[in-house]
C-alpha cells in the first residue's frame, strides 16, 4: 500500500477534519453538563470554520487521490463549500432551539458534523462505492437527527418514514451500482465513461442501472413520484434539522446526478433525457398544486421544496455547461432561501414549535415587524421575485433550458412558478392584512440565529443584484463536466 | 450481453422449484400425529413454564447492539493480522486509528451507562 501518499489526505483534509471533530464531540458529550451543551456546538461550528479554512488549502492543489476514487476539483469544492455553509447556518440555528426544546444533546451536532462529511464525500469522489458510502453515512445521519425529539410522536413518525423508505431507496441506488458493474466491470466514474463510450450499442441493461440509480436519487431529492415522504418527513422533523435536510442531502445527491448523469453517462443521452424530463414535469406540477392545498407552513415548504428540485431538474435536462452552471447557482440561491426560512419558522413556531399553521402569523408584520420583513423577502425569493436571488436562479435555469430547445418544458416551469406565488404570497398576506395577535410567543430573538438568518437573506439580495462572481465561480465548476 | 445472465435465471427457477417441491412434499406425503408433548414450544422434556410473551429489560437489547457492533469491529483485525508483515508502518497506523475510534465509541457508551445493568 505504497500507493497511499500525504498529498492523498491533504485531498480529504476537510473531510478528515469534519469527522475527527464529530468523534470528539461524541467523546466530550458524556462529560458536559446538560445546561452547557451549546459549548458542543460551538466546538462544532469551530469544527466547519476549520474543514473552511482546510478546504480554501485543498482547492490550491487540485488533483485526484487515493487511486482515483477521490477528486479535488472546482465541482467537489464549490459543493463542498455549499454544504459547509449550510452546516454552519444551521448549527447556529440550533443553539438556542434545543435549549428552548429541551432537547440539549451533544449528539446532535456530531450528527451535524457527519452528515456533512458524507455529503462532502459524494460531491468528491470520482467512485460509485465511494458515492454509495457517502449517500449512506449523510442518510444514517439525518435519519437520527429526524427523530431527535424523542418524546414527540411526529418527530418519531418522521424519523421512522424516513428511514424506510430512504434505506428501501438506496437500495435501488446500490442495486443500479452493482448493475453498472455487472456491465462494464468497473465502478470508477471516469474508467466507465471510457468503457462504455467504446461499446458500439448500448445494453438494455444499461438502461435498467441508469433507471435504478435515478430511483435512488430521485428519493433523496424528492422528486415526483419519489416525494410522497417529503411532506411527513420535513413537519414532524425538528425545524432547524428540517432546514439541514431539505438542502444538505439534497445537493449532495443533484452533485452525484450531474457527475453520473451528465459526465458519465452522456451517451445515453436520449434515454436520460426523457426521463429527467418527464420527471421534472411531474415534480413542479405535483410540487406547487400541493402547496396550494396546505395550512401548515413546515408542509407548504415541504411541498415548495419538491418543486424547486423540479426547477433544478429542469437544469439537469438542460445539460451542458450552460445548464450545470445554472443548477449549481440555483442550489446556492435554494440553499440561503429554504435554510433561512425554516430557521426563522423554527423560532416563531415557538417551545414545541406549536404554531405552525399559517393562520397563526396572522397580525405578525405590526406586532415584529423586522421579522416579518425578512419572512417576506425570503417568500419573495422562493416565489421568484426580481431582485431576490430567487428570480436570477430560475431566470438562468430557464433561459439555459430555452436555449437548449427545451421550450415545452420551460412552458411548465413558468406556468407552475407563477402558481407558486401564491401560496408564498399567502404568507406574506396573513401577516400583514389580517387582523389579529400571532398566536406564536414574542421571545426576542437569540443572536446567533440572527447572524444566520443575516446571512441568508443577505445572501439573497447580494446574489439577485451583483450574481457575477458566483455565477463565474459556477461556470469554472460546471467547466469538467461535459 | 443479456444470455450472460440465463444461469442466474436457471438459478432462481431451480431454487424456487426445489424449495416448493420439498414444502409440498412433506406436507403431501408426511404423517402427522400430534401429541401435547409434540406441539410444545421446546420439544425437549421440560415442561414449559410461565408465558412465551415475556417482557425483556431494554436493557438487554441495548448490550445485544453494542456486542454486535464491536464484535463485527473486532472481526476486521483478522485479515490485518493475516497481512500484518506486507502493510508494515502504514497498516499499523491505520489499524491504529480504527481502533481508536472504536475506542472513542466505548467511552461515549461506557459514560452514558449503557454497560450499566442496574440503571
Amino acid at each position: 500500500m505504497s500507493t497511499v501518499q500525504a498529498s492523498d489526505f491533504i485531498c480529504i483534509l476537510p473531510q478528515i477534519i469534519l469527522s475527527g471533530f464529530a468523534i470528539l464531540v461524541m467523546v466530550f458529550e458524556p462529560f458536559v453538563p446538560a445546561a452547557r451543551r451549546v459549548m458542543l456546538g460551538w466546538f462544532a461550528l469551530f469544527a466547519v470554520a476549520s474543514a473552511g479554512a482546510a478546504l480554501a488549502w485543498t482547492s490550491t492543489l487540485p488533483g485526484t487521490a487515493f487511486g482515483g476514487s477521490v477528486e479535488a476539483s472546482f465541482f467537489s469544492i464549490f459543493f463542498m463549500a455549499l454544504f459547509l455553509l449550510v452546516a454552519a447556518l444551521c448549527l447556529l440555528g440550533s443553539f438556542d432551539y434545543l435549549a428552548r426544546d429541551h432537547v440539549q444533546h451533544g449528539e446532535y451536532y456530531a450528527l451535524i458534523l457527519m452528515a456533512t462529511v458524507g455529503m462532502c464525500f459524494m460531491a468528491s469522489s470520482t467512485e460509485l462505492i465511494l458515492v454509495f458510502l457517502g449517500l449512506e453515512i449523510s442518510s444514517i445521519s439525518t435519519y437520527i437527527l429526524a427523530g431527535f425529539k424523542r418524546q414527540d410522536a411526529l418527530s418519531n413518525e418522521s424519523a421512522l418514514k424516513y428511514f424506510l423508505l430512504g434505506s428501501f431507496a438506496t437500495a435501488f441506488f446500490l442495486y443500479g451500482i452493482a448493475f453498472v458493474y455487472g456491465l462494464s466491470g468497473t465502478t470508477n466514474l471516469t474508467a466507465l465513461a471510457e468503457r462504455i463510450h467504446a461499446q458500439s450499442s448500448p445494453p438494455i441493461m444499461l438502461w435498467v442501472a441508469l433507471l435504478l440509480m435515478f430511483i435512488g436519487l430521485a428519493f433523496k431529492v424528492s422528486t415526483a413520484p419519489f416525494h410522497v415522504w417529503t411532506p411527513d418527513v420535513y413537519q414532524g422533523a425538528p425545524a432547524p434539522v428540517t432546514a439541514f435536510l431539505s438542502v444538505g442531502p439534497k445537493a449532495a445527491a443533484f452533485a452525484v446526478m450531474l457527475r453520473v448523469f451528465l459526465v458519465t453517462f452522456a451517451g445515453e443521452g436520449a434515454v436520460l433525457f426523457w426521463l429527467l424530463w418527464i420527471s421534472a414535469a411531474l415534480t413542479m406540477i405535483i410540487g406547487n398544486l400541493g402547496a396550494l392545498a396546505q395550512t401548515n407552513v413546515k408542509r407548504m415548504l415541504a411541498y415548495s421544496a419538491i418543486a424547486h428540485a423540479g426547477y433544478v431538474l429542469v437544469g439537469l435536462a438542460t445539460g451542458g455547461e450552460e445548464g450545470s452552471a445554472s443548477v449549481m447557482f440555483y442550489l446556492l440561491v435554494y440553499a440561503l432561501m429554504n435554510v433561512g426560512a425554516f430557521l426563522l419558522i423554527a423560532h416563531l413556531a415557538g417551545t414545541g414549535e406549536h404554531w405552525t399553521n399559517i393562520e397563526d402569523f396572522r397580525g405578525l408584520g405590526f406586532e415584529r415587524p423586522g421579522v416579518a420583513a425578512c419572512l417576506t423577502a425570503l417568500m419573495l425569493s422562493l416565489g421568484g421575485f426580481p431582485t431576490t436571488a430567487g428570480f436570477l436562479g430560475k431566470f438562468y435555469l430557464f433561459r439555459a433550458a430555452v436555449g437548449a430547445g427545451l421550450t415545452g418544458l420551460t412552458v411548465i416551469a413558468v406556468v407552475t412558478s407563477v402558481i407558486s406565488v401564491y401560496y408564498y404570497l399567502r404568507l406574506v398576506v396573513v401577516m400583514y392584512m389580517q387582523e389579529g395577535t400571532p398566536q406564536a410567543p414574542s421571545a426576542p430573538m437569540p443572536w446567533p440565529l440572527r447572524v444566520a438568518l443575516a446571512v441568508c437573506v443577505a445572501g439573497i439580495f447580494l446574489l439577485g443584484l451583483f450574481p457575477g462572481n458566483v455565477l463565474t465561480l459556477a461556470h469554472l465548476a460546471a467547466m469538467p463536466l461535459p | 450481453m443479456i444470455q450472460d445472465y440465463l444461469p442466474i435465471l436457471i438459478h432462481m427457477v431451480i431454487v424456487v422449484v426445489l424449495a416448493l417441491a420439498l414444502m409440498g412434499l412433506s406436507s403431501w406425503v408426511g404423517v402427522r400425529r400430534p401429541t401435547r408433548e409434540k406441539n410444545a414450544p421446546y420439544e425437549c422434556g421440560i415442561p414449559p413454564v410461565g408465558n412465551a410473551r415475556e417482557k425483556f429489560s431494554i436493557s438487554f437489547y441495548l448490550v445485544g447492539m453494542l456486542f454486535i457492533l464491536f464484535d463485527v469491529e473486532v472481526a476486521f483485525l483478522f485479515p490485518w493480522a493475516v497481512v500484518y508483515k506486507s502493510l508494515k508502518w502504514f497498516g499499523f497506523i491505520e489499524m491504529f486509528i480504527f481502533v481508536g475510534v472504536l475506542f472513542a465509541g466505548y467511552i461515549y457508551i461506557w459514560k452514558k451507562g449503557a454497560l450499566d445493568w442496574s440503571r
